[in-house]
């Protein structure tokens, strides 16, 4: 960058990673941008390996009485199914963008502390081979995703599995607070002049948001690992009963931290919908102080109804009654929110494209997802549908439907900034509709497989009327999202070498981020434009109407 | 505030949360023992005179940090060095008591106590000693004259803050361990 002639800076201009040269300058990176793309290429692997074993899954559920995997084979499958998505993809995923955006937005070089930064990274990436490592130590996890004692412990596991389940989730668990107090101390430090809370990009308020959260839910899973560890390895006795122990402490520890991680993996989902909706709706967002302040009432709530996870623990009528009436509430900001994309959709000129199409699906699954969720906090019928497939089907309209929806959206959004080539929409389309269709064929009808009495986590099931039938058609949805998905790596990979140049700024947005070249420079900007609204870009194009004359 | 102490509170706060728990386990277990409780192998008077070198040296690293913000690198080098020794004497201290405790048979697997005992105080030995770690690289960066001003005021501040959040918890183990207060 020692050239003194100032030359437009575009993906045809500079080769892309001309800046970023060999292996070497990724793996030693601090640069944020340079870390957000391993965060997702990252999570973009363990995202296919997760698959893989979804994959497996459905086709031992094909049909009845099926024998493709062995009980313990599938126990093992489903329990890395579900902590891959979760620790290693969905939230790791959103880590990632907020990493390489959050900078961007607010007009800051970099994050506050980038070697910190790197350190999140990689504890995620080898907590992730020190999971994976259990395969070949003797056979990986087998507890579920949320290993409840005593099954997790020494007696019944009786495999190293659990070991690096636990040590591996403790590396992820301290990367992931490291990566929250980073952005939290970049928020509120780093951000360019003007950009005062008010006018901050709804997505770095709902990583702010997040970044409480995290700091304050990671630390009851941390403890119950630690203890876990401890029972296993010392042979302490926390969670064992015949010594005294209680598997229910295990519940309360863990959910203390997994019902916030529920908001933790859709905080941020949200605040790319909030940056999405408005650019192709053409409006500003509907209630900007509605969407964050209910960001902040849903952070706060989310750490007041995690018991609704233990209703069929037998704690008694007061404590369910607590946790039902505040998962309840948590709904009222929840919905708020629904409404204002709603509202800033509305009367707008809307353009659908693919980035657009999944946000817009976005609102009705993950609606699906939450009032599916509200029927979990009426404790009788938790306890008529607990652990059956209708919660299967509820939380991946939330986690698929919602998040990763969300997460395509963000990617279709973002990918020319970080590249510098615009996504194939005509690639982009198909890939949706396959992931549309794939997603309510294998998930919708497991509402219906759940209220009729099939349980969750078991091997294989007898020839029940329609079980066979609605099973088989939930294993072809998931065969169609696994063509969607290698409709969307064709694209990624065509689009990197050979698609459209994107140009600075190709959705006419009017956040900061596109206020730089694509794929932007090291240093970030070359110069930042004065913050005076919410749409800075928006004022710098329109000076007869700029948005500060509006907002006081 | 300065970026390094802000992100220092953060910490505080995530760890508040973990050693909550981990003393709410210890409550909990405590409480269902009901009196039947091995305590009586833990020397009150000893753990607390090796205490009261963690407690004071919280003062001596505020010293450190009002020396560097006056720019006596040299003293607040002195200080963090008093700091840093009195930090190994409480450890020391809590390896006799970990030995004498396991001499006797009360190891971390023989009963709840045991469990909750020794994970408890084991994590905060371990923050003790990732302080000293953190003490001993300022100390040698400050003698190796190797720090700008503004640099070393913040990074001995946001350290001292770190070093109260330990000696802090270690007030409430002990009242909550030692001498058996009750919440």
């Amino acid at each position: 960058m020692s050239n003194s002639v100032p030359t437009v800076r575009n993906i045809d201009t500079i080769s892309m990673p001309g800046e970023y040269k060999g292996l070497l300058s990724w793996v030693t990176s601090v640069d944020h941008k340079q870390i957000g793309i391993m965060y997702l290429l990252i999570t973009l692997f363990f995202f296919l390996v997760g698959g893989v074993e979804a994959l497996f899954i459905r086709i031992q559920l094909a049909r009845p009485e099926n024998t493709f995997l062995s009980p313990d084979a599938y126990n093992q499958i489903f329990t890395m199914h579900g902590t891959t998505m979760i620790f290693l993809v969905v939230m790791p995923m959103l880590i990632g963008f907020a990493n390489y955006f959050v900078p961007l937005m607010i007009g800051a070089r970099d994050m506050a502390f980038p070697r910190l930064n790197a350190l999140g990274l990689w504890l995620l990436f080898f907590g992730g081979l020190i999971l994976y490592y259990s395969f070949i130590a003797g056979g990986a996890p087998a507890a579920g995703w949320f290993s409840y004692a005593p099954l997790s412990e020494k007696v019944y596991s009786t495999t190293t599995g659990m070991d690096y389940w636990a040590l591996g989730l403790l590396g992820i668990g301290v990367g992931t607070v490291a990566s929250a107090i980073n952005l939290v101390v970049t928020i509120i430090k780093y951000r360019t002049k003007g950009m005062s809370l008010k006018r901050l990009p709804l997505f770095v308020w709902m990583v702010l948001v997040n970044g409480f959260v995290i700091l304050f839910a990671m630390p009851p899973l941390n403890a119950a690992l630690v203890m876990l560890l401890v029972d296993r390895l010392l042979n302490a006795s926390f969670f064992t009963v015949t010594t005294g122990g209680s598997p229910i402490l295990w519940q309360h520890y863990f959910w203390a931290f997994g019902h916030p991680e529920v908001y933790i993996m859709i905080l941020p989902a949200w605040g790319i919908i909030s940056e999405v909706i408005p650019v192709f709706s053409r409006k500003p967002i509907f209630g900007y102080e509605f969407v964050a302040g209910s960001s902040v009432a849903i952070g706060l709530l989310s750490f007041a109804v995690y018991a609704h996870h233990m209703f069929t623990v037998g704690l008694g009528h007061p404590f369910n009654t607590a946790f039902a009436f505040a998962s309840m509430t948590i709904a009222v900001p929840t919905g708020i929110k629904v409404f204002n994309w709603i509202a800033t959709m509305w009367g707008g000129r809307i353009r659908f494209t693919t980035s657009m199409m999944y946000a817009a699906s976005f609102l009705i699954l993950f609606t699906i997802g939450g009032l599916s969720g509200i029927s979990f906090a009426v404790v009788p019928v938790d306890w008529q549908v607990t652990d059956t497939y209708y919660v299967v089907a509820h939380f991946h309209y939330v986690l698929f439907g919602g998040t990763l929806f969300a997460i395509f959206a963000g990617i279709y959004y973002w990918f020319p900034k970080m590249t510098g080539r615009l996504l194939s929409e005509k690639l982009g389309k198909l890939h949706f509709w396959l992931t549309f269709i794939g997603f309510n064929m294998t998930f919708f009808i497991q509402h219906i497989l759940g209220l009729i009495g099939m349980p969750r986590r078991v091997y294989t099931y007898p020839n029940l009327p329609g079980w066979g039938s609605m099973n088989m058609i939930s294993t072809i949805g998931a065969f169609i999202l696994a063509i969607s998905v290698l409709v969307f790596l064709w694209n990624l990979i065509v689009s990197f070498r050979s698609g459209k140049p994107a140009g600075d700024n190709p959705w006419e947005a009017w956040t900061l981020e596109w206020a730089t070249s694509s794929p932007p420079p090291p240093h970030n900007f070359e110069k930042i434009p004065l913050v005076r609204s919410r749409r800075p870009l928006w004022d710098l194009k329109h000076p007869e109407d700029p948005d500060w004359k509006h907002e006081s | 505030m300065n970026k390094s102490k802000l992100a220092v509170i953060l910490v505080i706060g995530t760890e508040a949360v973990f050693f909550t728990l981990l003393i709410l386990a210890f409550l909990y277990f405590r409480s269902v023992a009901k009196g039947n409780t091995p305590e009586g192998l833990l020397d009150v008077v000893k753990t607390g005179i090796f205490s009261l070198f963690l407690f004071s040296s919280s003062f001596t690293v505020w010293r450190a940090e009002k020396n560097a913000e006056h720019q006596k690198i040299k003293r607040s080098a002195f200080w963090l060095f008093i700091t840093m020794l009195f930090g190994v004497i409480f450890l020391t201290g809590q390896g006799i008591e970990w030995n004498f405790l396991i001499r006797h048979g009360q190891t971390i697997s023989r009963d709840l106590f045991g469990t909750t005992f020794f994970t408890l105080t084991g994590f905060h030995g371990f923050h003790v000693l990732a302080g000293l770690l953190i003490l001993g690289i300022l100390f040698i960066l400050s003698l190796t004259g190797n720090f700008n001003h503004k640099n070393t005021v913040n990074s001995v501040g946001a350290v001292a803050l770190y070093w109260h959040f330990v000696d802090i918890v270690w007030v409430v183990i002990f009242s909550i361990v030692y001498l058996g207060v009750k919440l």
